[in-house]
């Protein structure tokens, strides 16, 4: 019963001659990442803000030392009533008026590098050392967080759909449709006064991880949206089902098949993300619902600043500055990872954003 | 027929709702995408299942390995009854029976290797691991003609027809007794098609294996299938061996679809067609 429509194309050379092998020098190995990570070396722009961001990271991780070796003081020490020897001469760090002393730059052997700050002549740089420790490290832990917690929702509700769907979906709707800085501020105040109290778990009101889970909470549906649209579409490719075919349980196929398939996306969301709520903890804290006294952060420092802006704009501009670069860094290399994890991301993100609308409408 | 058919499936129904409403879903009509078919595959025979895109029949293979809940009917696999049993419950048979997809790009994961793609399913249901698992993966590898060293490649890197012979060896790896292959040549090339026919066929006598053989060209499974069935708007409309079929067919549908096959012989295809117009 055997079947030959086509004699001559076996007999000419057999399977080898019609696929030949991949072309030589090929390597086994040249996988999705490797292909993305030759196209993101290739995009100078974001290899740069890449360095810049990691420079600024270095920056911050170095605090401690030009606290302890050039500097001598802490980020929270006052210096109200001390005098500075500059050149020879001397200068009060902060003046009976309340004015701070400007930049010193090397002149005081590093001492107030960039001045001192308006209420208690702390040590501007030093400040702005562990302050952007803490905001990098806000921004990186709620972005952490935000992300396991969207990508865990997005899973469950592109797989599962149905009654699951339905009731995260509209979860994210609503927390999206809330006016988020408002929810923030309140909710962040509030916290900052009371501290949290979840069972065993207890926070105190000054603790920096009251701005983290606010921002966390806040800014979920960013993330799980596009996360459950992606999901969606992955659930009908033919893979899937050859996965259950072959009897893989659900939780297999959810993190096992779909799971690599949105790597790509993660990885940008991340980087968008920690940029995003770098920004979400400045506004809050600038506010006072953020990062809370003594602590230091971008954003309470431009808060601080701001006081002095019309005489020493410097001590608001340069924490502005910082967050600036950062936010700009992470946008860009998040931009430089789409590109290059996916290059064809912008066609598939018009069709995401279409088939969004849709469902929306149907439901 | 003393022996009883290893697949035997009775008046499967598969409806898909079609659903409509602003607030909550109204079931306002059924897409029948599978009306009742019945069909039975006899040990190591091979079943062609015919007809043109839309008719069903990659919902009616789905419907047969419990991929989707049949809306009715019986599936019987080795005398159980299989149609509605639970993802769990299916599990320790899915080892038994094993599909070809359709499409050989949507079919393999993007972001695995070829060695876990068709090593998974030997892994996953516990049957090798290690060294082992890799000396299997690589042999079955061979055995469909591709090299051991593709074990590392990605599937972007393969061109369609490697894909379905990765998809091929995915199905063997388990040593199934039943190989549903839903149209696993219609996205490939004519001259690629015959390899791979040849190929399954030689699985076939190889390994004992049971086919359904799906396909929309009827020319594609004359000669593979010992009988075969044809399906229109989901409903199975002819029935009989291969030789019935295409040398006596009864039924107008099944006609059209000869009709329709490539005859290299301008003749012989002239008078086909004027052959089916008159009898249409
Ligand atoms: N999940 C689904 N929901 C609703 N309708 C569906 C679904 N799957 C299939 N259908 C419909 O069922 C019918 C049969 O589809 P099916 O995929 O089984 O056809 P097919 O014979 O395999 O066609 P092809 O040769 O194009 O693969 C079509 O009308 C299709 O639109
Ligand atoms: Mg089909």
């Amino acid at each position: 019963m055997a079947i030959d429509p086509q004699p001559e194309a076996l007999a000419a050379g057999g399977p080898d001659a019609a696929f030949p092998p991949a072309p030589e020098g090929v390597s086994g190995e040249r996988g999705p990442w490797y292909l993305a990570y030759k196209r993101f070396i290739r995009n100078r722009l974001a290899v740069a803000f890449l360095i810049l961001f990691f420079l600024i990271i270095v920056f911050v991780l170095a605090a401690p030392l030009w606290a302890n070796n050039v500097a001598h003081t802490g980020p929270n020490q006052s210096h109200t009533l001390e005098k500075l020897h500059v050149n020879g001469e001397v200068h009060e760090v902060v003046t009976p008026e309340g004015r701070p002393i400007g930049p010193q730059w090397f002149g005081a052997g590093g001492k107030f590098f960039l001045g001192a700050d308006s209420r208690l002549g702390r040590d501007e740089m030093v400040r702005l050392m562990y302050g952007g420790r803490t905001s990098l490290f806000i921004g990186v832990v709620s972005g952490l967080i935000t992300t396991i917690a969207a990508v865990i929702l997005g899973l469950l509700a592109g797989y599962y759909k149905g009654w699951v769907d339905a009731i995260i979906a509209r979860t994210l709707d609503i927390l999206w449709s809330l006016p988020v800085l408002l929810f923030g501020i309140a909710l962040g105040v509030s916290l900052a006064v009371g501290g949290l109290k979840i069972g065993p778990l207890t926070i105190e009101g000054g603790s920096i991880w009251i701005p983290i889970f606010v921002i966390s909470i806040f800014t979920v549906p960013y993330i799980a949206r596009p996360i459950r649209g992606e999901v969606l579409a992955l659930g009908e490719k033919e893979f899937v089902e050859a996965a259950i075919a072959q009897g893989a349980g659900s939780l297999r196929v959810m993190f096992g098949e779909i799971l690599p398939n949105l790597a790509s996306t993660i990885i940008v969301f991340f980087a968008l993300n920690i940029a995003n709520n770098m920004l979400f903890e400045a506004a809050l804290s600038f506010l006072g619902a953020g990062v809370q006294p003594p602590n230091s952060s971008w954003g309470t420092m431009i808060s601080i600043g701001e006081e002095l802006l019309t005489t020493q704009p410097l001590l608001a501009i340069i924490p502005g500055v910082m967050i600036l670069m950062t936010v700009l860094s992470l946008n860009i290399v998040g931009d430089g990872l789409r590109d290059a994890l996916d290059p064809r991301s912008k066609v598939r993100l018009e069709a995401r954003a279409g088939m969004v609308e849709r469902e929306g409408a149907s439901v | 027929m003393s022996e009883a058919p290893l697949l035997e499936v009775t008046d499967l129904v598969k409806h898909f709702p079609i659903k409509s409403g602003i607030l909550i879903d109204r079931e306002v009509d059924q897409v029948r995408a599978v009306d009742g078919i019945s069909f039975s595959i006899p040990r190591g025979q091979t079943l062609g299942l015919v007809g043109e895109s839309g008719s069903g029949k990659s919902t009616a293979c789905r419907a047969v390995l419990q991929l989707i809940k049949p809306t009715s009917g019986s599936v019987r696999f080795e005398g159980q009854e299989i149609a509605g049993l639970s993802r769990r419950q299916m599990r320790p048979l899915r080892r038994q029976m094993q599909m070809i997809f359709q499409d050989p790009y949507a079919s393999l994961n993007p972001r695995k290797r070829v060695g876990q793609i068709v090593g998974d399913p030997l892994k996953r249901q516990k049957v090798a691991s290690g060294s082992d698992l890799r000396k299997r993966v690589q042999e079955l590898l061979e055995r469909v003609g591709l090299a051991s060293e593709h074990y590392n490649r990605f599937p972007h890197e393969f061109s369609g027809g490697q894909r379905q012979r990765i998809g091929i060896a995915r199905a063997l790896a388990l040593q199934p007794k039943l190989v549903i292959a839903d149209e696993p040549v219609s996205a490939l090339d004519v001259s690629i098609q015959a390899q791979i026919i040849n190929l399954l066929d030689d699985l076939q006598d190889e390994f004992g294996l049971t086919y359904l053989f799906v396909a929309h060209d009827i020319g594609v499974v004359r000669h593979i299938s010992d009988r075969i069935a044809v399906m229109h708007n989901g409903k199975i409309v002819e029935h009989g061996t291969a030789d019935q079929v295409c040398e006596h067919p009864a039924d107008d549908y099944t006609k059209q679809l000869l009709a329709a096959v490539p005859i290299p012989d301008p003749r012989e295809s002239r008078e086909r067609r004027q052959g089916a117009g008159a009898a249409g």
